[in-house]
């Protein structure tokens, strides 16, 4: 209840209200609420179709919201674009596929966006870069081209490429949906591991086992709702919602 | 040592010369093969001899005098040699054709200079820009040449400069247009679509005639452009319409992933596509980008229809000197040539370009 308190103390990274979007007649996000203190590491999970994609993807405006508000680190998200660029550099964003740029070199993927946006020196960018590289345990793979490497060093990559911009806030969009079996575990790893250096985490998962290990809270959608959150063990020994029981028997049933 | 390597020798000896055997199956294996091969074979030795004959053992070459052709069965290079001034440069005044082999040099050694990767730099633009600069000082004069107006330009320099300039000027106007044509702005989308489908409606022909004949009766002279930038624009903006279809064809094939990636690093819309979606979308239609280009190169002759003196009509101006006899064969061929080596050599480059590319992904 304390670290509750002082979470709130210490402001909210990101404070998601009343949001609603639809794509035509298609409902995707109902009047969402959710508020993600600082430091504070989110699991989001949900039938497919459940809006959780949409969800994390108007967090960095890749998706426009059409009603209610969202504040990402005091900076509320509107039509500005000063407002969308900045708020972009400050979050990042991992895909379930990858989209690392096929035609720059795994060095280059890194550092492109510090030098172009950051406005670094390359030397200082390319130091930067080789560090993140270092860290997700692939530096030797700098010089080569993104089809050269396993889907599960490309995702480790992306993982590089979007904490080179040293971003407050990381996103990660299904990491390891698109991945061979085998290689899931060393992207979660290295997921765990950035979880334990405190950086606030939004991530959208069907990998329960990570949820149990470092989430904070888990969130289950359905039909565009946020239908029960909760923190991961309560959330998953006593699920008070039917559809939760129902999502939870489904995928941790076999 | 000595008797296994001379045992060695013969017996690999026998399947060598069976799979050179094989090697000829495809074209003896059965009879209809074999006597396909055997006429064919004829067919190319006698053609050849009429025209090695023709080019080389009969041709008349030198002194480059309009007597030494004649009663030659053979080729008539000395006029070609005694006219090559006048086919390359035209009606360009005879004492300043220093300056327009100079603008070919001058041209050609850029193009050549640009085609290492390494050499594509911010910089290189700047480049292009002083050559563009540089040349018309030397074709135009003025600054201490002799001034030359664009009515007395003619031969190799013309067609360089059109199509230099149509597609340096055309290529980025593309690029705009493709990005217009896929544009979230619906006053933007319009306009580019209204443009590329009006200029690809067209036949270049019609555009040129527009350009040299309908607009002066349009603007009074005090606005009307020369006539030789008149048919350039009309190659401009023509080179500019197609490019932008082999563009726009490229950017549908990028995955939107790419650019939600770079917009997600906070890159905005114009370094997202310079950095990340171009720079893709070229590589993927360098083989269409290279077919449109060649036509471009050979399409600037058209402007011999409104009097400009690209290579071509240089050529046919030379033919009509009436103290030679006109082999105009010759003279084309050797045109032919020209065309053949700036085509050729760019379709060489595209080539080096794509492989460039696929051997980076591995």
């Amino acid at each position: 209840m304390k670290n509750a308190e002082s979470q709130k103390e210490r402001g909210a990274a990101i404070r998601i209200e009343n949001l609603g979007k639809s794509f035509g007649d298609f409902q995707a996000l109902r009047n969402v609420t959710l508020t993600v203190a600082q430091g504070e590491r989110i699991v989001i999970c949900g039938p497919s179709g459940s809006g959780k994609s949409t969800l994390i993807r108007t967090i960095n405006r890749l998706e426009q919201h059409q009603t209610g508000r969202i504040v990402v680190e005091g900076t509320e998200l509107t039509n500005d674009l000063k407002g969308i660029e900045k708020i972009r550099s400050e979050v990042g964003m991992v895909f379930q596929h990858f989209n690392l740029f096929p035609h720059l070199t795994i060095l280059e993927n890194c550092t492109l966006a510090p030098i172009w946006v950051r406005k670094l020196p390359r030397e200082e960018a390319e130091e930067t870069a080789m560090h993140f590289l270092r860290k997700v345990r692939i530096p030797e793979q700098a010089g080569k081209y993104p089809g050269q490497l396993s889907g599960g060093q490309q995702q480790r990559v992306a993982i590089a490429r979007a904490l080179c911009m040293k971003p407050r806030i990381m996103l990660f969009d299904e990491p390891t949906s698109a991945l061979d079996p085998e290689m899931i575990k060393e992207v979660l790893d290295t997921m765990i591991e950035l979880a334990n250096e405190g950086m606030t985490m939004v991530c959208v998962t069907h990998e329960m086992g990570f949820a149990q290990a470092v989430a904070d809270r888990v969130v289950f959608m359905d039909g565009g709702q946020i239908v029960e959150e909760n923190e991961p063990v309560a959330f998953f020994s006593s699920p008070r919602n039917e559809r939760t029981k129902l999502f939870l028997s489904q995928i941790l049933g076999h | 040592m000595a008797d296994t390597a001379s045992n060695t020798i013969p017996r690999a000896a026998g399947p060598n010369m069976r799979s050179q055997l094989r090697r000829l199956a495809p074209f003896f294996g059965t009879p209809l093969n074999a006597a396909l091969t055997v006429v064919l074979l004829w067919l190319m030795a006698r053609f050849g001899w009429l025209l090695l004959d023709w080019v080389v053992l009969k041709a008349a070459i030198l002194p480059a005098e309009p007597e030494t052709c004649a009663g030659t069965t053979g080729a008539c290079w000395s006029f070609v040699i005694a006219k090559s001034g006048q086919i390359l440069f035209g009606i360009y005044p005879p004492t300043e054709r220093w300056r327009a082999g100079l603008v070919c040099v001058l041209i050609i050694t850029t193009l050549i200079a640009s085609a290492r990767p390494s050499a594509w730099r911010p910089s290189l633009g700047l480049v292009w820009v002083g050559m563009m600069v540089i040349v018309l000082w030397l074709m135009g004069g003025g600054f201490g040449l002799v001034s030359v107006p664009t009515s007395s330009w003619g031969g190799l320099p013309v067609t360089l400069i059109l199509t230099v300039f149509a597609i340096g000027l055309g290529f980025p106007a593309a690029i705009l247009l493709a990005l217009g044509r896929r544009s979230k702005l619906p006053v933007v989308r319009t306009l580019s679509v209204l443009f590329i489908e009006t200029i690809r409606g067209l036949p270049l022909l019609s555009l040129l005639l527009v350009a040299s004949i309908l607009l002066p009766l349009f603007l009074p002279d005090s606005l009307l452009p020369d006539k030789f930038v008149r048919a350039l624009i009309a190659l401009t903006i023509f080179a500019a319409a197609y490019l932008a279809e082999v563009l726009r064809g490229g950017l549908q094939s990028i995955p939107g992933g790419q650019s939600e990636a770079a917009e997600a690093l906070g890159l905005g819309y114009w370094k997202t596509q310079r950095l990340i979606i171009l720079p893709q979308a070229i590589r993927i239609v360098i083989p269409a980008l290279t077919n449109t280009i060649i036509v471009m190169i050979k399409n600037t002759s058209l402007v011999l229809v409104v009097g400009l003196f690209d290579l071509i009509s240089s050529g046919k101006a030379a033919l009509s000197d009436p103290a030679w006899p006109a082999p105009s064969t010759e003279t084309f061929l050797f045109i032919g040539l020209i065309y053949f080596a700036l085509a050729f050599s760019f379709a060489r480059f595209a080539d080096f370009l794509e492989r460039s590319g696929a051997e980076k992904r591995g």
